[in-house]
């Protein structure tokens, strides 16, 4: 193309920088993000007892909503990646072509439905149902320190909250999976079942290799969503910001999103630059988390030129 | 077989297949285990929900040791993964069809003129209206669509037409992929943040919404324009160059006419990725319960956070409120789903102009 290029006019050096400009802008942004929360949220770094709802320092604050943000994205995961693989195996090798075109949009339709609607239901739908199963948990594994109990009357619990993120992350990881589970060479497959393999054993020769880090970096973009996801888990879950690993009792560690959510509107003063800082921890991990994920992807994008 | 087995033969006989089970037997092992498990557990007084999972448990393992004695332990295996493949569909798409079930009949009953045109400006008792957050949503999203169309378009005309490969549009190309993995909440402080400075600490405003909607935006518009610029022939454009028109307006003239609508189907998805967005505008744009149309000035309510906010604090009446929650959300849901089929249908009503 560089042969065809015509030579520069002054139309083109205005729309050129133009374009540029509207790239800028976007690197720009990305970078306002971080300073802006930065700005704000340094006085709630020093904040002091009053506006910390008890804590020392912002530390003490900020270290059980890590935890709990972080337990629940990873419960989170654990449910929707064997799931999601699931799913994207059933379209690209399991369902015939038509059922998996159905399948394609019901995932779509998974991914449309706004957050809050999902707390919506996590809440009033999926939190009562699931009492007994909690019921069943404490009295039969409640020696496991997870089960532990007292089971939560509600349903309110991290692992409801979990299960509701769960459903969020699924479709983003079903998308990707499946793109790359669809561009396994044809002709691996291929041998594989000439020699004689089942599906199953075609999918863990074939397919699963050659897709192994895109299943890696599906499951981290993922978790970058379920550790910003905020709506649902400030819906569902009946927070306490403490430190647990007890599941499905009715005391649960709160994430910083959910935290955000539930106390911005109350806080004045420094107490919302403690949470403006609190957000800004949060940007921080889900980036870091991101930017590998990305880097990962990047590094095996099949065609990308490198 | 067939063809073998009428010569009687000292040859002994190497049948050119392995024994299979039955076409059917997924089936004969789901009726079985089926029968079995609602036998069980009507008998030891349980629940739907453990009969189902007590069901599915004998499916899977009755299933694969069958095959397992008939067959051998590969196909085994193979019976076994294709039944959790199936299992893991069935299982994540059951909330999502409880979801949709609950959200319309919950969500039906509230939905009538007075909730569509009222707001909740002065509603004591009885159920009001959403039509101010309706309002609300609109105009903090069509802010948000202005804000980004221009921004994400001219960044992909950048990408793929002047950046190419260059160090700067592999950095933009990467961040902003990094950038569509944003929480929502981290846009709204950081809009909060922005016009703390701006305008005055505290503010809160519609346009704020628009422009932490933005954030989530831009990338999305991004990447998708980008992928639809890319799909335009080069030769289209070696063939504008050839008879002398400039880059700009062979970009402008041709371009971007040619990828019009794949560019208009993912701005609309970009839009209903958007409009559900609750978090950044509960903290950016408050709520109300009054009609405010003026996005630049006081709290401006929205679906989202009116969903929120009635079913979190619903106040005096709780189980009006809540009944609204619903309703709001069947209201909100049928938006996106409607964007969702508008984006399908323009794509498909405008594409041949893409063909060839």
């Amino acid at each position: 193309m560089k042969a065809g290029s015509p030579k520069r006019r002054l139309g083109d050096l205005v729309f050129s920088n133009l374009t540029r400009a509207a790239g800028l802008t976007i690197l720009v942004a990305l970078a306002g993000v971080g300073i802006f929360l930065l700005a704000q949220g340094a006085p709630g770094l020093t904040a002091g007892k009053e506006d910390l709802r008890g804590h020392a320092n912002f530390l003490s604050y900020v270290a059980p909503l890590v935890f709990g943000t972080l337990l629940a994205a990873v419960l989170a995961l654990l449910i929707a990646v064997p799931l999601a693989l699931g799913v994207a195996l059933s379209i690209s090798h399991f369902a015939p072509r038509r059922l998996a075109t159905v399948i394609g949009y019901l995932v779509d339709l998974l991914a449309a439905v706004p957050s809050v609607v999902y707390g919506l239901w996590g809440i009033g739908v999926l939190g009562p149902k699931i009492v007994p199963l909690y019921e069943w948990l404490d009295k039969h594994v409640g020696w496991l320190p997870f089960f532990a109990g007292p089971y939560s009357n509600t349903g309110r619990t991290i692992l409801t909250a979990s299960i509701v993120l769960a459903l969020m992350v699924i479709p983003i990881v079903t998308a990707i999976t499946r793109e790359i589970f669809m561009q396994t060479p044809r002709l691996n497959e291929e041998a594989a079942l000439a020699l004689g393999a089942t599906r199953w054993e075609m999918i863990r020769l074939a397919v699963l290799p050659y897709g192994r880090s895109g299943i890696v970096s599906a499951a981290m973009l993922g978790l970058g969503r379920a550790l910003g996801e905020t709506m649902a888990v400030a819906l569902v879950l009946s927070a306490s910001n403490v430190v647990t690993w007890n599941l499905i009792s009715s005391t649960n560690p709160s994430t910083i999103a959910a935290n955000i959510a539930l106390t911005f509107s109350d806080a004045t003063g420094t107490a919302r630059n403690a949470l403006i800082a609190s957000g800004l921890v949060l940007f921080v991990i889900t980036f870091v988390v991101n930017f590998a994920a990305r880097a990962i992807v990047a590094r095996y994008e099949p065609g990308r030129k490198k | 077989m067939t063809a073998v087995a009428p010569e009687p033969s000292l040859v002994v006989e190497h049948p050119l297949q392995r024994p299979r089970l039955p076409k059917l037997a997924p089936l004969i092992a789901a009726v079985i285990a089926a029968a079995a498990a609602v036998l069980l557990g009507l008998s030891l007084g349980w629940g739907v929900a453990p009969i189902v999972v007590t069901g599915g448990l004998i499916y899977l393992v009755g299933l694969s040791t069958w095959s397992r004695l008939v067959e051998n332990a590969r196909a085994a295996t193979d019976r076994l993964v294709t039944s959790l493949v199936w299992t893991a569909l069935v299982i994540a798409l059951i909330p999502l069809i409880s979801l949709l079930y609950t959200v319309i009949s919950k969500g039906s009953s509230s939905i009538n003129a007075k909730f569509l045109t009222w707001s909740m400006r002065n509603v004591l008792d009885g159920p009001g209206g959403i039509y101010h957050a309706i309002m609300g949503t609109l105009i903090i999203t069509l802010g948000a669509a202005i804000i980004s169309v221009p921004i994400g378009l001219l960044a992909a005309v950048y990408l793929v037409e002047y950046g190419q490969h260059s160090r700067l549009a592999s950095w933009i190309r990467f961040l902003v992929d990094v950038m569509t993995g944003i929480p929502s909440i981290v846009a709204g402080l950081f809009a909060y943040a922005l016009f703390s400075i701006i305008v005055g600490p505290g503010t809160q405003m519609g346009f704020g919404g628009s422009v932490a909607l933005s954030i989530l935006m831009i990338p999305i518009v991004v990447r998708s324009s980008e992928e639809m610029l890319k799909l335009v022939p080069t030769d289209l454009r070696e063939a504008s160059y050839a008879l002398g028109v400039p880059k700009w307006k062979t970009i402008l003239k041709v371009v971007i006419p040619t990828a019009m609508a794949g560019i208009i189907t993912g701005v609309t998805l970009a839009i209903a990725r958007v409009i559900g967005e609750t978090a950044p505008l509960l903290i950016i744009c408050g709520a109300t319960d009054s009609v405010n149309l003026n996005p630049f000035s006081g709290q401006m309510a929205s679906l989202p956070v009116f969903i929120y906010s009635s079913y979190q604090s619903p106040g005096a009446n709780p189980e009006v409120l809540r009944q609204m929650a619903w309703g709001a959300a069947l209201v909100l849901i049928i938006i996106v789903m409607a964007l969702n089929i508008l984006a399908r249908v323009l794509g498909k009503v405008l594409s041949p102009k893409t063909g060839h």
